[in-house]
């Protein structure tokens, strides 16, 4: 390849842009498919374990229910005009070219069949608007496309009705399920969270194992003996995470980045082994008593545990349901603390600490990184943090500001509202669809080239613990290390200067030289009740 | 007979376009939102989120965000017709109201602003091939419906006249149920009918999306669920508890 001489960038671009829309590749995924689940997988969640014999009366019957029971699903496919607005705004047709990629195309996939059975116009004249039977083909490219939408919502942001992308994908593998014709990834690790607790299918002993090696390794760091405590009745606060937390990398050194603000806040709080999951992949399956099921876990653990509080961690679905849908699903939780907002997020639990000046954060230890921060999509379009809209871009920057001296933003069009799926998520995140994730991921890669090469951005944040997955296993296909992923609170366990550490002593020695630091930490008690700053008035 | 015709056909077109669009539009009010879904950043307040759809609907906010191409002309298609749909009211009403009768000029203006936003529209559409490959007839044809209502009307107001002083008598007679004579010209004849498939075809296709919008969750939502629990079905356990 020519190297591009100087003269030759300052004309031509020297990246891409992110968000270049493809020529039209028709049929470039159509092999592109999850494995099915197996019978076992299923009938676990029940499900039939096979596709029925009559699943095309089946299937019809069962998206009528879904229709006359979700106003949105049902105006979503009545209101599209297919003005195009959203052509060219999906991650996967971005990546692929496929047109069955572009979100209207997606959608109309299922709108043909609905307008088939369910409008009088579909009936009358099915070739004027496009109607169709759901044959066994249309049935293939349900299953081929719908298990290409990784239900970011990008789409929706878009369009002029706000039509969601998502909840047609959803009431797609709603109706696959009903049929018989289910998606192995998510099915088995829904059967994995029912039978033993959590994604991984981590049994308790493990957990608790986990936990204990992990808390050496902090106080061999620190000096401090910061806990992990698992089960314990009475804490304040019964804190869910992704089991990805307990074992893959970098969920865990965001893990021990909760496990140390946790301490310096002095509140007391525990895992539950009944609810180690924050994941609900009951939402990914559109299956509402599947999400249900998953999410009633936390409410009983909360209540077994007697806690007065529920703190979620780094996960971007998990993050919508336990914000958007846990109160309805699971609730109500009169029997909580109401001067918290229920559920909490551990960034605007962090949050509110710095804010407070309690926590001190020795930003030269980030020196080595220099960091952009990748909004991740159910966060960002489908929840919030803090009291007013778009806190959720901006109380993990604001986290990121405070542990770190060299943050820089990707493309303004490629985050916050508008950022980019990571490619792996709404149950993509299986290696037989790696071919998609690495083509869907590749807008995001490109915005996050544009910011390494302008200010040697080395590291990207994230704040799902999907999203931190994929990166590390698509990062090297695009020339970035593997280990570019960090965990937001990966950060701020890198800067915390806890209480008492050897970090604490050594700066304390160094102060004693030189000028005093300025933020201190206070007491671990004045540090609790505080927090009711952001407790939300109750209805 | 002709005349006879055009009754029933405005009679019949009025009935399904009022029946049929009350029909939809009480099957939205009535069809359950089990969850909260705005899309976010939302509103947290009743009176932004109605302020928010206020936006969609006479600014066409998130298509401003998409493409400032179809934004213009879908934007300028809307308003167009919006002042062409309020100057044809003074064929309604005698007297005729003086707010009507001061966008007269406008309306007419408008009317050529309509024709070019929807020629503008159709030729993206079929220019493009991402917007042809989602494109279905009835896009193609319910555009070339408009453009030819649009047509016709200016054909009458610039080069063949109609007489409307009769087309004016004709619909105030049907209001009162004593249709008058309808003019026989050609351009009238074609614009009446195309308005009246364009009422009966509106409640049952894409053109719902008009008074859609409102019902529309990932808009219409408040964000604010930690603070007021959303609740559309009471949950079998409160029944259980209060018994």
């Amino acid at each position: 390849m020519d190297r591009l001489t100087t003269e030759d960038s300052a004309e031509r671009p020297l990246h891409p842009d992110p968000l270049e829309c493809p020529s039209l590749a028709i049929g470039a995924m159509a092999n592109s498919k999850p494995f099915p689940a197996s019978a076992a997988h299923q009938t676990a969640l029940g499900f039939p374990g096979e596709l029925v014999e009559n699943w095309q009366e089946k299937a019809i019957a069962k998206l009528g229910d879904l229709v006359r029971n979700n106003r949105a699903l049902r105006f979503y496919l009545d209101g599209c005009v297919r003005c195009g607005a959203c052509t060219d705004k999906c991650h996967y047709f971005l990546g692929t070219g496929d047109p069955n990629n572009m979100p209207v195309a997606r959608q109309n996939l299922m709108r043909k069949v609905y307008r088939r059975h369910f409008t009088l116009s579909g009936r009358i004249a099915p070739s004027l608007v496009g109607a169709e039977d759901l044959t066994r083909e249309v049935l293939d490219e349900w299953y081929t496309y719908f298990h290409q939408c990784s239900q970011c919502r990008r789409c929706s942001v878009y369009c002029p009705f706000g039509i969601d992308t998502a909840e047609i994908s959803m009431a797609a593998r709603e109706i696959m399920d009903h049929i018989g014709m289910g998606q192995k990834y998510c099915n088995e690790i829904i059967g994995k969270v029912f039978k033993v607790g959590n994604n991984l299918g981590l049994p308790p002993k493990a957990l608790k194992a986990t936990l204990a090696s992990l808390e050496e390794e902090i106080e061999e760091d620190t000096g401090v003996p910061v806990r992990l405590p698992l089960d314990e009745e009475g804490a304040d606060i019964l804190l869910v995470t992704p089991s990805a937390d307990f074992f893959a990398s970098p969920h865990m050194e965001g893990l021990i980045g909760y496990a140390k603000v946790l301490h310096e806040s002095g509140v007391s709080w525990t895992f539950s082994s009944h609810a180690s999951e924050a994941a609900n992949f009951g939402m990914f399956i559109g299956s509402h008593e599947t999400m249900q099921k998953v999410a009633q876990r936390i409410a009983d653990a909360a209540r077994d545990l007697k806690v007065k509080r529920i703190v979620f961690g780094e996960c971007g679905h998990a993050w919508r349901v336990a914000y958007n849908f846990l109160d309805t699903l699971a609730g109500p939780f009169d029997f909580l603390d109401r001067r918290y907002p229920v559920p909490q997020h551990i960034c605007e639990f962090t949050h509110d600490l710095i804010r407070q000046g309690k926590l001190t954060l020795d930003k030269s230890k980030n020196d080595h990184i220099r960091l952009t921060f990748h909004d991740s999509c159910n966060v960002a379009r489908a929840s919030r943090m803090g009291d007013v809209p778009g806190g959720q871009f901006e109380i993990p920057r604001a986290i990121l500001r405070a542990s770190c001296n060299h943050y820089y933003d990707m493309d303004p069009d490629t985050i916050r509202e508008a950022t980019l799926c990571c490619g792996g998520g709404g149950g993509l995140l299986t290696d037989e669809l790696m071919d998609l994730r690495i083509k869907g991921a590749s807008p995001r890669m490109k915005a996050l080239r544009e910011v390494a090469d302008e200010h040697g951005v080395t590291h990207m944040a994230a704040i799902c613990a999907i999203c931190k997955a994929q990166f590390s296993k698509v990062l090297p296909k695009f020339g970035f290390d593997m280990e570019a992923i960090v965990s937001v609170h990966q950060m701020v366990s890198n800067a915390i200067v806890l209480t008492g550490s050897k970090q604490d002593e050594e700066a304390n020695e160094a102060d004693e030289q030189a000028e005093p630091v300025p933020a201190v930490a206070v007491p671990a008690e004045t540090a609790e009740p505080a927090q009711a700053a952001n407790a939300q008035e109750e209805a | 007979m002709q005349t006879t015709i055009y009754a029933v056909l405005f009679y019949s077109a009025a009935a399904i376009f009022a029946g049929g669009l009350a029909l939809r539009l009480w099957q939205y009010a009535r069809t359950p939102v089990p969850l909260k879904v705005p899309t976010t950043p939302a509103p947290v307040t009743r009176a932004g989120a109605a302020f928010r759809v206020l936006r969609e609907v006479t600014v066409f906010e998130s298509l401003f965000k998409s493409s400032k191409w179809i934004w213009l002309f879908g934007w300028v298609f809307h308003v167009s017709l919006a002042l062409v749909l309020l100057r044809h009211l003074r064929y309604f009403m005698e007297p005729v109201w003086p707010p009507v009768a001061l966008l007269q000029p406008f309306g007419v203006y408008a009317g050529f602003a309509m024709v070019a936003a929807l020629f503008a529209l159709w030729v993206r559409r079929v220019a493009i091939a991402r917007m042809r490959y989602i494109s279905d007839a009835f896009d193609h044809l319910i555009l070339l419906l408009l453009l030819a209502l649009g047509a016709t009307g200016l054909g009458m107001k610039f080069v063949e006249h109609t007489d409307i002083v009769l087309v004016k008598g004709f619909f105030l007679g049907l209001m009162s149920f004593e249709p008058s004579p309808l003019p026989s010209d050609p351009l009238l004849l074609a614009h009446l009918a195309l308005a009246a498939v364009l009422m009966i075809v509106f409640p049952f296709s894409k053109l719902l999306h008009a008074p859609g919008v409102f019902f529309s969750p990932s808009r219409n939502q408040t964000d604010d669920p930690r603070e007021r629990r959303y609740a559309p079905v009471a949950p079998d356990r409160t029944a259980v508890s209060k018994a």
